[in-house]
């Protein structure tokens, strides 16, 4: 009876377009605002960066690195996390829905819930600091000092890839508790924008422990760090093995595997409301 | 086999409440237990109950969003939960106190995004959109985003959303609740015609024992989790004893009326109401009061289902 996993998946991806589609012409509508809010987010997360350029009229290098390996650290983590956020971050919506019951009407739908929960008032807008951490990336990209063979090119693009798995994980795995508590929890905001805070940094600013914790306990270190320290042929400054610096597709299964297995058991204990 | 079977059908909740400042205490509470009954196709079901008795629950266990702690039930020969998004396919739900429409959205595009979403084919989507427009009368609300519209004409736009893809059962939580008697009687009209046309199987929870006389030939009434009475609606007038009512208007006022097979219950000045079995028949007993008693006026009340219901509670 069950379709096959490709042909799901398939179709999940088709129905999340048409229900973010749906989000957006609704919100074009209202173009001015949407083209506000829009310019405000790409405005706001770009504050960020001003601020570490204006670091560095002050300081050659930061931990160790200059600004345009910054740079490269710093837009790998905002375009991971705004994708993530971008597809994924109105999964912390969840217990709202639920408690507003919008949920159980969801789990009458032909599509997967969580696909439903993401979709369900898409914001396109995120998409400001998408735009915002590319720029940044790009400029790194051409002013840092590497030799751009395929393995770092691959690397890079790989980068990109596990670094928003990783924030899709963590966001999803965040969302998952709320089906027990129905609160809206900042514990999985701490981990993904506050994860994205610290990874903008070199985690050589960081004593030992906090990079192990962000290596092993909440692996946001394999979002940008590691494969930038091989991507810019940098040794481990704190002496841990060179093979973490490939490992971000590993930390990148471990984690959505975790998240995947937290939101089933999720929906399976689910109790809905009263009435 | 039947289309909805449930066989012991059993839901727990763990409830944890504080019980002093850092002891907590856990309970166990039955929202549904040892639940069992069939549904044949094109049966309209009333379930009723009063709150907290299980019918949510219930209705929950068979669309899958709520999986069950015990026994079995299947559904079109699907394990709801185990196979929750194969099923949705097959039923539509109708929740009466919240919409399943998108908020923002015009029914119309609302009805489109739905057929996307189950992928109707288009020409059937329109054939079943024009008849449902005529019949729930939605022609001049399509264009209407659904924070605009009434509680009413909301509820129509959910029902037509339910039915879009063709299922095979349809469940109405409450689908009458806050309407207007017009609108009740419409709806009404409109589940009775889809039961009958389409052959659509109706499970509908209800506090208006008025929707169950006029749509439900067979009645499930549920307490603390547990089926107390499944079948006819006349059955259930006979289990709970239940009464009709001569009003009787005198010319003067009297002391209570004395005739065989009935006894008076209330006295207002000339107006006298006397109750007797429902069962029995109604000729004799107006004949007796006649022949003895200078009358005005007579009526005769139909037993209320509320209060056979109540009978039936308060006897358990």
């Amino acid at each position: 009876m069950a379709e096959p996993l490709a042909a799901r998946l398939a179709w999940n991806t088709r129905a999340f377009l048409m229900l973010a589609g749906m989000w957006v012409r609704v919100s074009w509508t209202y173009r001015a605002s949407f083209l506000l809010m829009t310019l405000a987010s790409v405005v706001i997360t770009g504050i960020d960066f001003v601020a570490i350029m204006v670091m560095f009229t002050n300081v050659d290098s930061l931990g160790g690195f200059g600004l345009r390996d910054i740079a490269f650290l710093y837009g790998a983590t905002a375009v991971c996390l705004g994708l993530a956020d971008l597809v994924v971050g109105n999964v912390e919506r969840l217990g709202r829905r639920i408690r507003l019951g919008s949920f159980d009407a969801m789990m009458v739908r032909p599509v997967g819930v969580l696909v439903q929960v993401c979709a369900d008032e898409f914001a396109i807008r995120r998409l400001g600091r998408v735009a915002q951490g590319s720029l940044v990336l790009a400029w790194a990209i051409t002013r840092v000092d590497v030799d751009w063979d395929p393995a770092r090119v691959l690397v890079t693009v790989g980068m990109l890839v596990c670094g928003t798995l990783i924030f899709t994980g963590i966001f999803v795995l965040g969302a998952s508790f709320q089906f027990l508590t129905t609160e809206g929890s900042e514990v999985a905001n701490a981990f993904t924008y506050g994860g994205n805070a610290m990874t903008q940094y070199p985690l050589t600013i960081y004593p030992r422990e906090v990079v192990r914790a962000l290596t092993f306990l909440v692996p946001v270190a394999f979002v940008n760090w590691y494969p930038t320290l091989f991507v810019l042929d940098i040794p481990d400054p704190f002496g841990l093995p060179a093979a973490l610096q490939l490992a971000s597709p590993v930390a990148a299964v471990v984690v959505c595997a975790l998240a995947a297995l937290a939101w089933r058991t999720g929906v399976r204990r689910y109790r809905s409301t009263g009435s | 086999m039947s289309l909805i079977e449930v066989e012991d059908l059993s839901r727990t909740f763990v409830v944890r409440r504080r019980a002093g400042r850092v002891r907590r205490t856990t309970d166990v509470v039955h929202a549904v237990r040892d639940l069992s009954f069939d549904v044949e196709r094109g049966e309209m079901v009333g379930y009723i109950g009063p709150n907290g008795a299980g019918k949510s629950t219930t209705i929950k266990m068979l669309t899958g969003i709520l999986v069950p702690t015990g026994g079995r039930l299947s559904v079109a020969g699907i394990d709801p939960s185990r196979q929750r998004v194969d099923l949705t396919r097959r039923i539509g739900v109708v929740f009466g106190q919240r919409t399943t429409l998108w908020w923002d959205l015009p029914l119309r595009d609302s009805f489109d995004l739905l057929r996307r979403i189950y992928r109707v084919d288009p020409q059937r989507h329109r054939r079943n959109l024009d008849e449902f427009t005529e019949l729930l009368d939605l022609g001049a609300l399509l264009d209407t985003p659904v924070r605009q519209l009434s509680l009413g004409q909301r509820m129509r736009g959910d029902i037509a959303a339910a039915l879009l893809h063709d299922p095979e059962i349809l469940y109405l939580d409450e689908p009458t609740i806050g309407l207007d008697v017009v609108s009740k009687g419409r709806l009404r009209e409109f589940l009775r015609r889809v039961n009958e046309e389409r052959q659509v199987t109706l499970l509908l929870t209800t506090h208006d024992l008025q929707d169950i006389e006029q749509l439900c030939r067979r009645v499930m009434v549920i307490d603390h989790g547990s089926l107390v009475y499944d079948g006819s609606l006349a059955g259930l007038h006979a289990r709970g004893e239940s009464t009709r009512t001569l009003v009787v208007d005198l010319v003067d006022e009297a002391a209570p009326i004395e005739v065989p097979g009935a006894r008076v219950t209330r006295v207002e000045g000339p107006r006298q109401w006397l109750s007797f079995p429902a069962g029995a028949s109604a000729a004799p007993i107006v004949a007796s009061v006649a022949s003895g008693y200078d009358v005005a006026d007579l009526s005769i009340q139909e037993p209320d289902i509320e209060d056979v219901i109540r009978e039936i509670y308060s006897r358990r």
